[in-house]
């Protein structure tokens, strides 16, 4: 993992996250009302990235994690019983070692932290993190290894293991699963991630996303080639039909 | 149903002496449960609405207005009986003697409804015209009397504007309980007992508050006469639930009938008319479909108000709007919830008739209201768009009663005991540019402020405009008060609201509710000049025409200290200019930040900005923050507004917050959880009004080019609610082009 070490997350005493931007009204990365940071970095290339702007280890705003709280407090009103602070992306966990001060700092005032993650990076950083997160997003692109390195350029073992580590720790975590037309909308491919999470009791519900192209626009000014153009949306058979698939494994099944 | 038995309540304060509020708090039942309950509409009350849609299809036909009288000046006896459709019509009455049939009321200004008239196609009754010319003054040629020639100068070129100097000022609530709860002879029997203690030293405020209150006896007695039109006899209190609601409509017709003020509250009355109901039920002398039968038709009646306005009018309180408003739930300050069954069952009309803007449906939103509530409330929104939010703590807590209603749009009033005299709104942004512009206009060139130095460089200084900025502040305060001293002494003197004053207090409390707009554009300004390079291109005679800006600055509605503060400032520093200057009737001054629909005309009115505003360009409505600037989503431009002081405003903070429906969440559950959340969140903070729609912007593109498809859309705009076809075109854009969250 040559990628965790390019980004300076620990500075002499504050520690910085190099944070992309913040959406304040975060309804879809968790439970309730959150305040979503997106955190600069990612180390997969995924074809339909939404974010792809947030890909890059260089760039972002450094920010010390002081800061954040600072936003957190003044959002901590509209959190309500279930909301509170998700790390998004970029992959979050990459800047583990500064994130652990600001979740316990996050959890001092009460504040819910929920990771979203690809669960590629397995550092003891990382798991020092996910042990403390209250819920993790878990994002899996494919099951199939061959199908996720094309849609990844990256390998699904890790992935696969912090699913089984959450468990180990007791971390609860939300599956999430993009259905990609033709990419990974294949009934064995999930069946067989279905079977493999079956008896995962950190699994807490699944949530389907469907896949869409608002990001595309970002990939021109950034000189990159969006190469998933003439895939359709999904349609809503589809979707349902992905939601029946899941829903023989899981009690809890999403559409997002 | 049996009549002969007067209805037994619990006794209290309120027998002895006119004390709605002493009854409802003795006699409510808290209801804490949810919407279940609730019945559909019955056959009869959508036999009476359907007649109303095509009133209502031929109105919008017809140019906007359905018909006019224009002969009859219209009185509370002027019109005899008028029906929807009589069989089925449990609540009667009607302004005129037909549906939508516009009257004309030439006191607040002759050539106002003579032009209103024309613009419809039809001339003003020679007589009236003749009568109103030279025989009878009007408030609008009073005004015009005595303002001065720097008041005329401060109105035409936008300064100060939508002043109520030619159409009725409004925002007066009648506490029209009381006819139900007292009957007429009661209320008459206490204002000649009011007028008996008038005594001398006869001041010239006290020969008119004598004559004032003559006209009060005379306007209830008017009323007993109404009332005969349609078979009720007023005079006695009401009898059962369908008088009470009954009761209560003839006291508003009353009201709408003498006068068409701006806006014209109802106030109050539906935790009232559940005490009356809930007897009804618990007597089983009706059923629940009957008790929502009463409210429906109820609230048909209040949809059907209308009033005769000039084209013009449009362009300050756009889409026809009445402001009935209602204010609904809240708190008891001993700790009880106000929210009743009734307050489910006139939310629940949005259901049973669809949506519309009238009556102007506002929740006193409490965190403490019943969970059962606030879910039906964020539903009703997420389903209608059509209601809005009020902090009840905060009113509670800082204006000490818990028996008010909303007048017009988000301006508090305690019921019965309290009025407020309406005025308009200064242009904050506009003075602004008389800052950097030596106090000339920046369109013409007029010298406004005398005495304000030139700048001393194009790149603006920040503590040299602000100087300049203060000074300009303090002159248009001047000039504001001494308008408003005129135009409601006037009102007063030419179209007192005899009927709406004889169901409030003899001697009420006043406030005089100022308001200011452009905010969010003057805010941004001063950051930009703070904390950016801004220079100023001039024209050849000196007049800034445009800014460059070199660098970034903070925009208000990003949570962001540096600029919000300004905004903060501002409105602290304004408010207190206000209060400088003594005021007619001695009432007690009040800032607004609320536009209406006046932001698109103010911003017409106004050039350039230092915040690289284009001139001519929208301001963003109320105290919102500029459309596209409020870019790190929607909790962070909520918790800019909220850092605005109610004490510095106490007229009221608008703000109008646009909101797709997937922004909200994913399942219908997720979108009511979250709502109720992100108001509760607004409200913790200190916030004051919320509006709130849920919308795409694709549907209402698509309502711009089809409206006949969407004849009851509705939408909330600065404070109410209104047809989005029956906007103008440009008001239209305004909307469509303001921050939608829409970012996930």
């Amino acid at each position: 993992m040559t990628e965790t070490t390019a980004i300076p997350t620990v500075s002499a005493n504050v520690p910085l996250l190099r944070v992309h931007s913040y959406e304040s009204l975060g309804t879809y990365d968790g439970p309730g009302i959150r305040l979503v940071v997106f955190l600069q970095g990612c180390n997969f290339r995924c074809l339909y990235c939404a974010n792809p702007d947030t890909i890059t280890l260089q760039g972002g705003t450094l920010t010390p994690i002081d800061e954040i709280v600072q936003k957190a407090l003044n959002e901590q009103p509209f959190f309500g019983r279930k909301g509170g602070v998700t790390f998004s992306g970029g992959e979050p966990t990459l800047q583990a070692e500064a994130l652990i001060p600001l979740v316990d700092a996050l959890h001092k005032r009460g504040i819910n932290v929920c990771i979203d993650t690809n669960g590629s990076i397995i550092t003891d950083a990382a798991r020092e993190l996910y042990r403390r997160t209250d819920l993790v997003l878990l994002d899996v692109k494919q099951f199939n290894p061959l199908r996720h390195r094309t849609l990844t350029e990256r390998d699904n073992t890790n992935t696969l293991a912090t699913a089984a580590f959450l468990a180990e720790v007791g971390t609860p975590f939300w599956l999430r699963y993009v259905l990609v037309p033709g990419y990974s909308d294949d009934v064995a491919d999930i069946e067989a991630l279905c079977r493999h999470l079956q008896g995962n009791t950190a699994l807490q519900r699944v949530e389907i996303l469907p896949y869409h192209t608002l990001g595309m626009h970002k990939y021109e000014p950034l000189g990159m080639e969006y190469k998933l153009k003439d895939v359709p949306y999904n349609t809503p058979q589809q979707l349902d039909a992905a939601r029946e698939l899941f829903a023989r494994y899981f009690a809890d099944v999403r559409v997002n | 149903m049996t009549m002969e038995k007067t209805m037994q309540f619990k006794p209290g304060l309120w027998e002895s002496e006119i004390n709605v509020g002493d009854f409802v708090r003795k006699n409510i039942t808290p209801y804490e449960g949810d919407a279940s309950f609730l019945s559909g509409p019955t056959e009869r009350t959508l036999k009476v609405w359907e007649k109303c849609k095509e009133a209502l299809a031929e109105e919008r036909e017809n140019g906007g207005v359905r018909a006019i009288d224009n002969h009859t000046i219209s009185t509370i006896t002027s019109h005899k009986a008028g029906y929807i459709d009589r069989e089925n019509e449990l609540i009667v009455g009607l302004q005129t003697d037909m549906l939508l049939k516009r009257a004309i009321k030439p006191f607040g200004g002759i050539k106002v409804v003579e032009k209103a008239c024309h613009e419809h196609g039809l001339e003003l009754d020679e007589h009236v015209k003749e009568i109103f010319t030279h025989y009878r003054k009007t408030h609008n040629d009073g005004v015009f009397d005595a303002y001065t020639e720097e008041i005329r100068t401060y109105r035409s070129l936008g300064f100060l504007t939508g002043l109520p100097d030619n159409y009725a000022r409004g925002r007066i609530i009648g506490d029209y309980r009381r006819l139900a709860l007292y009957g007429i002879d009661r209320l008459i029997e206490v204002k000649r007992a009011d007028l008996r203690g008038l005594t001398g030293p006869m001041t010239e405020a006290r020969v008119r508050l004598r004559e004032e209150v003559a006209e009060q006896i005379h306007a209830l007695e008017a009323m007993k006469v109404m009332g005969s039109y349609y078979g009720l006899d007023l005079g006695r209190p009401a009898a059962t639930a369908q008088e009470a609601v009954q009761w209560v409509y003839m006291a508003y017709l009353a009201a709408v009938k003498e006068q068409d003020g701006a806006a014209m509250s109802l106030g109050n009355v539906s935790s009232f008319l559940d005490i009356y109901i809930e007897y009804d039920l618990a007597h089983g002398n009706i059923d629940e479909c009957f008790a929502q039968e009463l409210i429906d038709q109820f609230v048909i009646k209040l949809r059907m108000v209308r009033h005769l306005r000039m084209d013009s009018y449009n362009e300050i309180f756009a889409g026809d709007a009445t402001w009935v408003t209602e204010s609904i739930g809240g708190r008891l300050n001993d700790g009880r919830t106000k929210v009743t069954k009734t307050s489910f069952r006139f939310l629940q009309t949005l259901y049973n008739l669809g949506p519309a803007p009238e009556p102007n449906m506002t929740i006193l939103w409490s965190l403490e209201l019943p969970e059962g509530f606030k879910r039906f409330c964020t539903q009703v929104s997420i389903d209608t768009s059509a209601i809005q939010y009020e902090n009840d703590d905060l009113m509670r807590e800082v204006r000490k009663t818990d028996d008010y209603g909303i007048a017009c749009c988000v301006s508090f009033q305690e019921i019965g005991r309290s009025i407020q005299f309406f005025g308009a709104r200064a242009n904050l942004a506009k003075a602004l540019l008389l800052a950097i512009n030596g106090g000339r206009c920046e369109n013409t060139g007029t010298v406004m402020v005398k005495d304000i130095p030139v700048l001393k460089s194009d790149e603006l200084d920040f503590d040299e405009v602000m100087e300049n900025y203060k000074k300009v502040l303090a002159q248009i305060a001047r000039v504001y008060n001494e308008a408003m001293n005129i135009i409601h002494y006037m009102h007063d003197k030419y179209y007192y609201e005899k009927a709406q004053m004889a169901l409030i207090d003899t001697d009420p409390h006043i406030n005089l509710a100022y308001g200011v707009a452009g905010l969010s554009i003057a805010a941004d300004s001063l950051s930009a000049i703070k904390y950016a390079h801004v220079k100023a291109r001039r024209n050849e005679i000196g007049l800034t025409e445009g800014f460059d800006i070199e660098g970034e600055f903070p925009c208000y509605g990003n949570d962001d200290d540096r600029a919000d503060s300004i905004a903060v400032w501002l409105t602290h520093y304004f408010s207190n200019e206000l209060k400088k200057y003594p005021v007619y009737r001695n009432a007690v001054p009040t800032m607004s930040i609320l536009t209406i629909t006046s932001n698109v005309m103010y911003g017409k009115k106004t050039g350039a900005t230092p915040d690289g505003r284009e001139r001519g360009v929208a301001f963003a409505p109320g105290a919102n923050p500029m459309h596209g600037r409020d870019n790190h989503g929607a909790i962070a431009s909520l918790s800019s507004v909220a850092k605005l002081n109610y004490e510095d405003a106490l007229d009221g903070i608008s703000n109008t917050f646009s909101i797709i429906p997937k922004s909200l969440g994913a399942t219908r559950e997720d979108r009511v959880d979250n709502l109720i959340t992100l108001i509760d969140g607004y409200f913790k903070k200190k916030a004051h009004h919320l509006n709130v729609n849920v919308l795409n912007r694709e549907m209402l593109e698509d309502a711009m080019e089809h409206p006949e498809n969407y004849p009851q859309l509705t939408i909330r705009v600065s404070g109410y609610a209104v047809n989005f076809v029956r906007l103008s075109r440009a008001h239209q854009l305004e909307v469509i082009s303001r921050s939608f969250h829409d970012h996930f």
